[in-house]
């Protein structure tokens, strides 16, 4: 009983610091979204003029809505070519692109589009289509808070998956594309 | 001897376990996400465009003076400089959520939807005061119970401690009866 007495702040101790260890880990800049497993936003934007990677000729002025996209997923990655972080995450959406592993969109967040356009013309269009935010009300809608974000949203337009700043290798191996992988595997096969 | 009864080993380990206990509580993370239904308030694209475009500039600027949007926008946290409101900071992220907040107040939503249209998109982590829900009670109510245990620990240990000296007269017992030889 005596010694007991001694031994119960020593685990009080050794529980708080295991906490704190845990909290090293934490990013509390990464806020969990209150859109996984919900309905996408519907949003509607304008083409970034003359962006596809498909090289279809495409109007300017003209729109890209969500509605469109149903049927397959897509992924929805927001960045803006004032925004170093996409510059560093942008060879993994180029070779995601390249794998033609699912359609990535393009959303063009609060830019000019004449830069938009000289940035992905020097860096590589990984995107199936570009849209412009400019006025970045549709991030809003997405609870962006901060580019680059990228949204991996299902045939049925629920998101499935978010993540919050660069991608890198790791995220990409450890989450994004095992994400992707769990889709169900007809819409995977739309996608190809 | 009272004054030094404070320091005695049992009242001082409870007042460690009362204090390990409070920082236990403050360890808990910061935010407890709650999933709401969406579309609580669903920003109709349409009838907002509409309303802004009938506001001026001015009035938004006006609106933004206003006691009720001070109050409001104090009360929400800016995402990207996460120890200010939306009232303090000047992040872009801020100001674009800011000009929402007006459009949102001119379009005649009240305090409770303007703030649940930003919990839908953000999580209630851009409330400074989320409401008590049952995911979050443990945060409201943590604290609070932590004390009372706390406070039952100290004064059980308190009320053991005469039987807990009983070593000490043996000693003095001890010391009088080798006084007494």
């Amino acid at each position: 009983m005596r010694s007991l007495r001694y031994i119960v702040p020593v685990l009080l101790f050794l529980l708080v610091a295991g906490f704190l260890l845990l909290g090293l880990d934490r990013n509390p800049g990464e806020i969990p979204s209150p859109l996984i497993g919900k309905a996408a936003p519907s949003w509607a934007l304008p083409r970034l003029p003359s962006a596809t990677a498909s090289g279809a000729a495409v109007a300017d002025g003209s729109m890209l809505a969500a509605n469109t996209l149903k049927g397959k997923p897509y992924l929805l990655n927001v960045w803006a070519s004032w925004c170093a972080p996409c510059l560093q995450e942008h060879p993994i959406l180029v070779d995601l692109a390249r794998r033609n592993v699912i359609t990535i969109v393009g959303v063009n967040y609060k830019d000019k589009p004449e830069d938009a356009r000289a940035w992905l013309a020097r860096h590589g269009n990984p995107f199936g289509a570009t849209v412009a935010d400019r006025d970045g009300r549709t991030a809003i809608d997405f609870g962006v808070y901060g580019v680059p974000e990228t949204f991996l949203v299902d045939a049925q337009g629920i998101v499935r998956f978010k993540h919050i700043g660069a991608l890198t290798d790791e995220a990409m191996r450890a989450r994004l594309l095992p994400a992707i992988a769990a889709l169900p595997a007809s819409s995977i096969a739309a996608a190809k | 001897m009272t004054s030094a009864s404070l320091l005695h080993p049992s009242r001082a380990a409870g007042l460690v376990l009362l204090l390990v206990l409070c920082a236990l509580a403050a360890v808990q993370p910061s935010a407890a996400q709650e999933a709401r239904p969406p579309g609580t308030v669903e920003r109709a694209a349409g009838a907002t465009t509409a309303t802004t475009a009938t506001t001026t500039a001015a009035d938004d600027a006006a609106l933004m003076k206003t006691d009720r949007f001070r109050h409001l926008a104090g009360e929400l946290r800016c995402l990207v400089c996460q120890n200010q409101s939306l009232v303090d900071s000047n992040a872009p992220l801020a100001q674009d959520l800011r000009a929402e907040v007006v459009r949102l107040m001119s379009s005649g939503r009240d305090d409770q939807q303007i703030k649940s249209f930003l919990v839908d998109r953000y999580g209630e982590f851009v409330l400074y005061r989320p409401a008590l829900s049952l995911r979050n009670a443990l945060l409201w109510v943590g604290p609070f119970a932590l004390l009372v245990i706390g406070a039952i620990g100290w004064w059980r240990l308190g009320r053991r401690r005469p039987s807990a000296s009983p070593s000490a007269q043996d000693a003095l017992k001890h010391v009088d009866e080798l006084l007494g030889q």
